[in-house]
C-alpha cells in the first residue's frame, strides 16, 4: 500500500487502459496522464525536486514541472488532495417516512434455493396482505412524509402477483391520496414473472414506475437456483414472458436482475446472455446466503470476482458501442447529477425514510429484517415505538462506521447493506468485508467505464 | 489542463449547502432489490440542479 492511500485522501487504480485518480473528500474523479500519476504518488511525502530527481530517468524536467503544477491548481481548488470534510449529519431529524416495501404476499409460486424470505414465506404462516391493511400502510406513509412529496412504495413478497387484486386496488387509493395530499407516488413491483399475464401486464405497464424481473442467468444456471413447487426448472416459462413484458415498456424503466453464486463466478456469461435476449437494463447480484450453503460466496472465490468484474467491464464496452442504452446497474454512476453529500453518506435510509411492512402490519427497517422479531419497529396501529432502534439504523452512515471512514469508496458506496453487515458481523456497524471488495470493484469498473466512453 | 482531464463538475463539499432535502429516490443496496445503488442515482433538488 503507497503513503497515499495511508493518508486516505485519494485513491488512485489503473483499469482499461486509464489512470484514474479519485479524490475522496470532494468525490473528484481525475483521468489523468502516467506522469501525473507516478508524481502523485509521491506528491504528499516529497517535494517537487525530490520528485522531480526520483522521475528523471522517465520524463523530461520540463514535463515533470508542467504535470507537477496541474496537480498544485487541482489541490488549490479543493479538487485533489482535500481535507475530510465534516458533514453536520443532521439526518432525517424529523423522522420522516417516505419509502415503503408493501410485503403484499408473504408466499410464493418458486422455491429458489437462496430465498432469504425462506421460500416466501419469511419464516411465519404464508399469508396475503388484506386490502385493509394496505390502505392503513399507504395512510401511514402519506401521514409520517411530512413535506416529501415524492414517495415510493414497492410492491414485493414473497411473489406479489399472487395478490394482484389488492396491489391494484392500493394502486388506485394511492391515486386518490395523491390528489387528497398533493402526493407523488412511485410504484413499482419486484416479481419473478411467473404469473405474468396479458391483464397484469397491461396494468403494471401502465402504472408501475418500475418493474424489477428476477432472472437468475443462464438456463442451467437459473434452473438450478429457481424451481418450481414441483422441482422443475423456470427459465422456459419466465423468459418468453419477460420478454412481452419489456416490449410493452418502450422506453419505461425495467430490469431484469439476477443472482450469481459460486456456481456461476463466470456470470458475465449470464449477463452476456441477457444482452442477446434483448434484455437492456440488467443487473446481477453477489448472493447474500449463509457460508455454510455450498453456493455461498465465500473469501477464495473474490479473486475471481474481481477477475471477473473486470473482464465484463471490457466487453461491456464493447457491447455498449453495439448498443448504447444497453445498461448494467453496477457500473452506472452518475458523476455530475449525483446525490448530495448527505445522501452519499446515510445511503438506503432503511429503518427512518424507508421501512417494510408485513401481511400483518409490522413495521421492521427493511424487507431483510423482516420476520426478526428484535428488529421490529412497531406495527400500523401503534406507529414506530422502537424509538432504539430506529435511532441505531438513523446514526450508521459513513462517518459513524470504523471500516467506512477510512475507506475510499464511502462515498460512491455510501455504507453498503446494514442487513448485510448484520447477517454477517452480527452488527450493522460492521460491513461484510466480501461485499466491500466487490463493491469498490465495480466502482473502479464504472469509473474506468466513464474514462472511456 | 494537459495531463489531467477531470470528469466530475461538481466538488461533493458544495453539494452541503442544499444537502439532505430528502426528495430523491431511497437506494437499497442489496441483491434482492431494486438495487438503485446511491452511485447511479440522480438528484431531485431542482435549486441544485439549477446549478
Ligand atoms: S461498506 Fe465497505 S465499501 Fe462501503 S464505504 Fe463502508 S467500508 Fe467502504
Ligand atoms: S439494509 Fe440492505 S437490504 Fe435493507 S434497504 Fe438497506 S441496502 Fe437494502
Amino acid at each position: 500500500m503507497n503513503m497515499n492511500m495511508n493518508k486516505g485522501r485519494i485513491h488512485k487504480f489503473y483499469l482499461n487502459e486509464k489512470y484514474i485518480v479519485l479524490d475522496i473528500n470532494s468525490g473528484s474523479v481525475h483521468v489523468v496522464d502516467e506522469i501525473v500519476y507516478d508524481i502523485i504518488e509521491y506528491y504528499e511525502e516529497y517535494n517537487f525536486e525530490e520528485i522531480a530527481t526520483k522521475l528523471r530517468n522517465k520524463y523530461e524536467y520540463t514535463n515533470i514541472l508542467s504535470a507537477y503544477n496541474e496537480i498544485k491548481q487541482l489541490e488549490n481548488e479543493g479538487l485533489i488532495f482535500s481535507e475530510n470534510m465534516d458533514i453536520n449529519l443532521e439526518y432525517n431529524k424529523e423522522n420522516i417516512v417516505k419509502a415503503m416495501c408493501l410485503h403484499v404476499a408473504h408466499d410464493c409460486n418458486l422455491k429458489c434455493r437462496y430465498c432469504f424470505a425462506s421460500q416466501g414465506n419469511f419464516n411465519g404462516e404464508r399469508k396475503l396482505m388484506d386490502l385493509e391493511t394496505g390502505k392503513k400502510a399507504l395512510d401511514f406513509l402519506v401521514k409520517s412524509s411530512g413535506n416529501r412529496r415524492n414517495l415510493e412504495v414497492d410492491f414485493f413478497g414473497g411473489e406479489p402477483l399472487m395478490n394482484f387484486d389488492v396491489v391494484k386496488e392500493l394502486v388506485f387509493y394511492g391515486r386518490e391520496l395523491e390528489k387528497k395530499h398533493n402526493k407523488h407516488f412511485r410504484f413499482t413491483i419486484t416479481t419473478n414473472g411467473l404469473l405474468l399475464n396479458e391483464e397484469n401486464m397491461r396494468f403494471i405497464n401502465e402504472n408501475m414506475d418500475n418493474i424489477v424481473l428476477s432472472l437468475d442467468g443462464r438456463k442451467t444456471v437459473n434452473d438450478y437456483m429457481r424451481m418450481t413447487l414441483n422441482d422443475n426448472g423456470s427459465y422456459d416459462i419466465i423468459v418468453p414472458k419477460i420478454k412481452e413484458m419489456i416490449k410493452l415498456r418502450k422506453d419505461k424503466d425495467y430490469y431484469v436482475r439476477g443472482t450469481f453464486t459460486s456456481k456461476n463466478l463466470d456470470f458475465s456469461r449470464d449477463c452476456i446472455e441477457y444482452y442477446n435476449h434483448g434484455f437492456k437494463n440488467i443487473s446481477m447480484e453477489p448472493v447474500v446466503t449463509d457460508l455454510d450453503k455450498d453456493y455461498a460466496i465465500r473469501e477464495e472465490h473474490i479473486e475471481t470476482i474481481m477477475k471477473e468484474y473486470e473482464e465484463f467491464s471490457k466487453i461491456y464496452m464493447n457491447l455498449r458501442k453495439e448498443s448504447p442504452d444497453f445498461l448494467f446497474f453496477h457500473f452506472m454512476i452518475d458523476l455530475n447529477q449525483g446525490p448530495c453529500a448527505v445522501k452519499k453518506s446515510v445511503g438506503c435510509g432503511a429503518g427512518s425514510e424507508y421501512i417494510a411492512v408485513t401481511p400483518e402490519g409490522d413495521i421492521y427497517p427493511c424487507h431483510q429484517f423482516v420476520g426478526e422479531e428484535k428488529f421490529k419497529l412497531g406495527t400500523l396501529e401503534t406507529g414506530i415505538i422502537n424509538i432504539e432502534l430506529r435511532e441505531q439504523f438513523k446514526s450508521a452512515n459513513v462517518n459513524s462506521k470504523d471500516s467506512c471512514k477510512s475507506c475510499w469508496a464511502k462515498y460512491y458506496c455510501s455504507g453498503g447493506c446494514h442487513a448485510n453487515a448484520y447477517y454477517s458481523n452480527n452488527s450493522i456497524m460492521k460491513p461484510h468485508d466480501i461485499s466491500c471488495k466487490m463493491e469498490k470493484k465495480r466502482i473502479e469498473c464504472a469509473l474506468s467505464i466513464l474514462a472511456n466512453e | 489542463m494537459e495531463y489531467i482531464k477531470t470528469l466530475t463538475n461538481k466538488n461533493l463539499k458544495e453539494t452541503t449547502l442544499y444537502a439532505g432535502c430528502g426528495e430523491c429516490q431511497t437506494s437499497c443496496q442489496s441483491a434482492c432489490k431494486t438495487s438503485c445503488t446511491v452511485g447511479n442515482q440522480k438528484c431531485e433538488n431542482e435549486k441544485a440542479n439549477e446549478k
